[in-house]
């Protein structure tokens, strides 16, 4: 048992199904161009993307070609750019929070990255693609700032930050969260939108990738491989956060300083991701659990395979919003929700134990 | 190695729970907290592991103070086990072992055979390898204990800080535990609740409120007097005849 234990240790594993992950990456892109109200053969697409990348001068049909470049794809790839960013902000706070609850929509985090984005967009405040994500920024940070505080403070009796008390105290206080910035939401959008306006930004607050254009893509990308960067950068501090901060501390941790980054970091990310399709729940719930139990929760292979699954799943979740009622679009978070919630409740019955 | 603590307060709303500690271990000792529960005998160790900074005082190590250091010099010098540190992720005993690797390892300097081979040496020191591929959640209290003692071993310390850990453990465990601390070659402060236990240190200091009320060799210190007045028991202290060591017998709480 010794020897088999020592080869297959944690870090000696990581290589070997790498090559997998651009394959399966590149076949969910390619899932997500093609199937869609229309759907469209592989060949085409393939042949588009000559056209486009490399000038290859196929003949294909203008309109075929227009939907697979100029929606369909960057769709696609935003959509795995959101899942892999709110899979890895789960995961991130999973871990350092030490609470098997925690994830950025339930804490509120979205919920305050949607009302800085309402804020900013009803206000008219420069209302370019950068200061939407910063507002989002910000009301994301206000939010998270406020729920852990609220958490700190629910929890400081029972020994603050461990276990299954703080576990609860944190979602009530995400839901407290939510309420308050989804009320302000509200209020902002009753009180300046038109009905036009109005209409348009709650469709937008359920998740919605049907706007998605290149320019999106073109922050979307840097900053979810930005995220997987920093979050793989730090994923012996994650691991080391496995017996809570002060262990983190005694094994070499500047447990202040990665706390503030990564944290930092994926409230950024939840805010770009927001800003660009909505608050889209449960992904940095679900994902880093399943994940957990197919690749274990040392975070060497946990990161990299939740920015996969989350990617996929996003993708996948886009398709079904579109053929699931044929002939209308539904938004993409009430797909996820529809998937995330029962896996959520699963987790609250048996998973808060065992992660 | 040596540690160093100079005229060390720590404070918490309002409560002195460290009051003007000074102590210094030398290189090689083994040195025993004792106290009673709250005299701030977790609390000294916090501030010893550099996990806590002091309100005023400072600690050294080899003469350099802590707040020069950066956490991961500290971390390769000093490892602390804490008296109870839980997990809910599903770890395998030896990914929590090699956890202790982590102040030697950089994003870009990865795991190696040696890195392997210290787990697999700590694992056999506290009698864990059979179960390396264990999950945390199943594991006794008492192995817990011995898989946190494996990772700070894993962390190859010069100065090793322990808080009562042989809490959980049976009879057995807690002699070979104690046994393998004292017989490593580095600097080592251990908090004990077992004041029989405390006998085999080279010298014990006594916690007392916040305070350090004694230092000293454990027969200098261990008088019936003040077992009477830091622990509140009446005590007697016999001499075994055998190998002529000191016994502590309770007689009751006063």
């Amino acid at each position: 048992m010794n020897s088999a234990i020592a080869l297959g240790s944690p870090a000696r594993f990581r290589w070997r199904w790498t090559w997998l992950t651009p394959l399966i990456l590149l076949i969910a892109v390619m899932a997500g161009t093609a199937i869609g109200e229309t759907s469209i053969p592989l060949e085409t697409i393939l042949k588009v993307l000559a056209n486009r990348l490399w000038g290859a001068g196929y003949a294909v049909d203008r309109i075929d070609a227009g939907i697979i470049w100029s929606y369909r794809l960057s769709r696609a790839i935003l959509a795995a750019c959101c899942g892999a960013g709110l899979a890895l902000a789960g995961v991130v706070l999973q871990a350092l929070l030490r609470n098997p609850l925690a994830d950025p929509f339930l804490m509120g985090i979205s919920a305050g990255a949607s009302t800085g984005a309402v804020a900013v967009t009803i206000t008219g405040i420069g209302a370019g693609a950068m200061t939407l994500s910063l507002g989002a920024f910000a009301g994301a940070g206000l939010a998270f700032g406020l729920v852990v505080l609220l958490a700190h403070a629910a929890s400081s009796g029972t020994g603050g930050g461990r276990g299954t008390q703080a576990a609860g105290a944190i979602i009530l206080a995400g839901i407290a969260g939510s309420q308050l910035f989804n009320a302000l939401t509200a209020f902002i959008i009753a009180k300046s939108a038109s009905a036009e306006q109005a209409r348009g930004i709650m469709f937008w607050l359920m998740g919605n990738l049907s706007g998605v254009r290149w320019d999106d893509v073109l922050l979307g990308l840097p900053v979810a491989l930005g995220g997987l960067l920093i979050c793989l950068w730090h994923r012996r501090a994650l691991d080391a956060f496995t017996f809570g901060a002060d262990s983190a501390a005694s094994m070499g941790i500047a447990v202040r300083s990665v706390r503030g980054i990564l944290i930092t970091a994926m409230a950024l990310v939840t805010a770009v991701m927001v800003s660009k399709v909505g608050a889209i729940g449960f992904v940095g719930l679900v994902i880093p659990h399943a994940m957990r139990f197919l690749v274990g929760s040392r975070h060497t292979r946990l990161v990299p395979a939740s920015a996969l699954a989350g990617a996929v799943f996003l993708i996948g979740s886009d398709i079904l919003s579109r053929i699931l009622v044929p002939g209308q679009a539904l938004p993409i978070g009430v797909v996820t929700s529809l998937i995330g919630a029962p896996a959520f409740a699963m987790i609250l019955v048996r998973g808060t134990k065992i992660r | 190695m040596k540690l160093a603590a100079e005229r060390v307060d720590w404070t918490v709303h309002g409560h002195k729970l460290l009051d003007d500690v000074s102590l210094a271990v030398e290189a090689g000792e083994t040195f025993g907290l004792i106290g009673p529960n709250g005299s701030g005998k977790t609390t000294l160790l916090r501030v010893l592991a550099g996990l806590r900074r002091p309100k005023s005082g400072r600690v050294l190590v080899d003469g350099l103070p802590m707040t020069r250091m950066r956490q991961r010099d500290i971390a390769r010098s000093i490892s602390f086990v804490e008296q109870q540190a839980e997990t809910l992720d599903r770890i395998e005993v030896r990914e929590a072992v090699a956890l202790g690797r982590t102040p030697f390892l950089s994003p870009l300097r990865s795991w190696s055979d040696q890195d392997d081979a210290i787990v697999s040496r700590a694992l056999d020191d506290v009698g864990m390898r059979h179960l390396a591929g264990r999950l945390w959640h199943t594991l006794s209290g008492g192995e817990r204990q011995r898989v946190h003692i494996a990772r700070a071993l894993a962390q190859q310390p010069s100065i090793l800080l322990l808080d009562e850990p042989t809490n959980h453990l049976d009879i057995r465990h807690q002699l070979s535990i104690l046994q393998l601390v004292r017989q490593l070659p580095v600097t080592v402060v251990i908090a004990l609740h077992d004041l029989n236990q405390a006998m085999d240190c080279d010298r014990i200091g006594v916690m007392d409120a916040g305070r350090l009320v004694d230092i000293g060799t454990p027969r200098r210190v261990l008088t019936a007097d003040r077992l009477q007045r830091t622990f509140g028991v009446h005590a007697d202290i016999l001499d075994d005849p055998q190998d002529d060591r000191r016994i502590l017998r309770f007689r009751h709480a006063l």
